[in-house]
């Protein structure tokens, strides 16, 4: 998928840049977009309808198991023992998945500009460095760990709202995958406007 | 009489606009084996889920060893679970857990036990319920209903409880595997004293297990008392219950005699 986005991403402004004789900033455009915005998003939304719908019909089946009534009559807290891990689990892989998309984005992205304007690979690998800097990378870490804590708590969220029958379990699930991803997009435009303003 | 363990007092519960009790009054004594009977929808789940905190009330209080069951919160909350177990009706098990550390839980979650101690505990819980070490290792999609509930019985006791919840707990079984359930559970009663609240639809299980049988019907605990006390009071609901065609089986000849009796 990532690596599909950064085919196509690459080979239209290629196409624009092109016109402009501009073919060889193809590095630095691609680079900044794939880190800094698409690379976090697109892992959120693909990690939220992947584990943040599985997360929620997790709990969702405990409630209808009565799981969750037994933890709370045996004195186990779901925040300690559901909430919890879950959260420190996605807030871990999350910013991994998202350095793996925006590997892969790139790496589309390289091929569409060699077949498109003939960059060779190893110049525009040497130029990305330069191009994209380590403040971009910072920010994709960034994004993913504050992506994965919100996809879990939205999943965690919904999924111990759901109500022991199956009708309300669909209904959680849909709610928690919209909610998640509606929700990463927002965060997505704050910290937009946060590091505008912070001017990086 | 000794001071009740667990009080009722004019218990209102209702969801939206359906009332499932009024002003209900129910007191639960140390060391009895108490049985809530009444029809489907007559609130007996819903009362136990009162009992353990689980749903709020619309209105009164149940207390729990003398405090309302809502005052217990934090730590305290978690020493009130210590001292009660309950087994839901479809068993409840941690379905990601093996059976081992579904029983093995209740005494993890009190920290700092030794793991060695907590492995006897569980093999000899295991072994109370006829189980051998070889079942420990099962998850719980791989067992009997009837297993199901031995372990969450099991479960229920790991922790050697005061008071203990049953809710339906011989439905699904067959015949025999109930019979058997409900033999264990007046063996562990007698050997360890503690006091039961169970749910029940099944008229052998409350014939061979109750000291104390309470009626819930018409939104309140209509009858209690001895099955016997509680079979004399005429009322449609209890007519049909316990002098129906079931109850004949289920109890056998005397009671037969009296509905003829009553008959002619």
């Amino acid at each position: 998928m990532g690596f599909l986005i950064g085919v196509v991403l690459s080979y239209l402004s290629a196409q624009q840049l092109a016109l402009f004789g501009a073919g060889q900033f193809i590095v630095k455009l691609l680079g900044i977009a794939t880190v800094r915005e698409l690379g976090p998003v697109l892992a959120a939304i693909l990690v939220a309808g992947r584990s943040g719908s599985s997360i929620t019909a997790q709990i969702g089946v405990m409630r209808v198991t009565q799981e969750l009534d037994a933890m709370q009559v045996m004195g186990i807290s779901h925040g300690q023992r559901l909430i919890l891990p879950r959260v420190i689990a996605l807030a871990i892989a999350m910013p991994l998945l998202v350095l793996w998309t925006d590997a892969l984005a790139l790496l589309g992205g390289m091929i569409a500009a060699k077949l498109e304007l003939g960059l060779s690979m190893q110049w525009f690998f040497s130029q990305l460095p330069d191009a994209v800097g380590i403040t971009n990378y910072k920010i994709t870490l960034i994004k993913g760990v504050t992506f994965g804590i919100w996809i879990a708590l939205i999943a965690c969220h919904f999924g111990l709202r759901i109500e022991p029958n199956t009708e309300s379990l669909g209904r959680g699930t849909t709610a928690s995958v919209v909610t998640a991803i509606t929700g990463v997009i927002l965060i997505d435009a704050l910290y937009a406007i946060l590091f505008n303003a912070m001017g990086i | 009489m000794e001071s009740p363990i667990i009080e009722v007092d004019n218990l209102t519960t209702a969801f939206g606009t359906h009332v499932v009790h009024q002003d209900l009054n129910l007191n639960i004594y140390p060391k009895e084996i108490l049985a809530l009977v009444g029809g489907s929808g007559s609130g007996k789940t819903t009362l136990l889920r009162q009992i353990l905190g689980l749903d709020r009330p619309r209105a009164g209080v149940v207390r729990v060893f003398g405090r309302p069951v809502h005052d217990y919160v934090g730590t305290e909350r978690v020493a009130l679970t210590h001292r009660w177990g309950m087994l839901f009706q479809a068993g409840a098990l941690f379905s990601a857990l093996p059976v081992f550390d579904n029983i093995a839980l209740p005494l993890r979650e009190v920290h700092n036990l030794p793991e060695d101690l907590i492995r006897d505990v569980v093999l000899m819980r295991l072994s109370w319920m006829g189980m051998s070490e070889r079942d420990a290792a099962l998850m719980p999609s791989d067992l009997s209903g009837g297993m199901i509930k031995r372990v969450a019985l099991a479960r229920a006791l790991a922790l050697d409880p005061e008071l203990l919840f049953l809710d339906e707990p011989t439905a699904g079984l067959d015949p025999q595997r109930s019979d058997e359930f409900v033999e264990l559970i007046r063996v562990l009663h007698r050997e360890l004293g503690f006091t039961v609240v169970m749910v029940t639809h099944d008229l052998d299980t409350i014939a061979a297990l109750s000291t104390r049988v309470a009626v819930l019907a018409e939104k309140k605990v209509l009858v209690e008392g001895t099955l016997e006390e509680v079979m004399k009071v005429k009322h449609p609901f209890l007519d049909a219950f316990f002098h129906g065609e079931r109850a004949v089986r289920a109890f056998g000849v005397s009671n037969l005699k009296e509905q003829h009796h009553g008959k002619s």
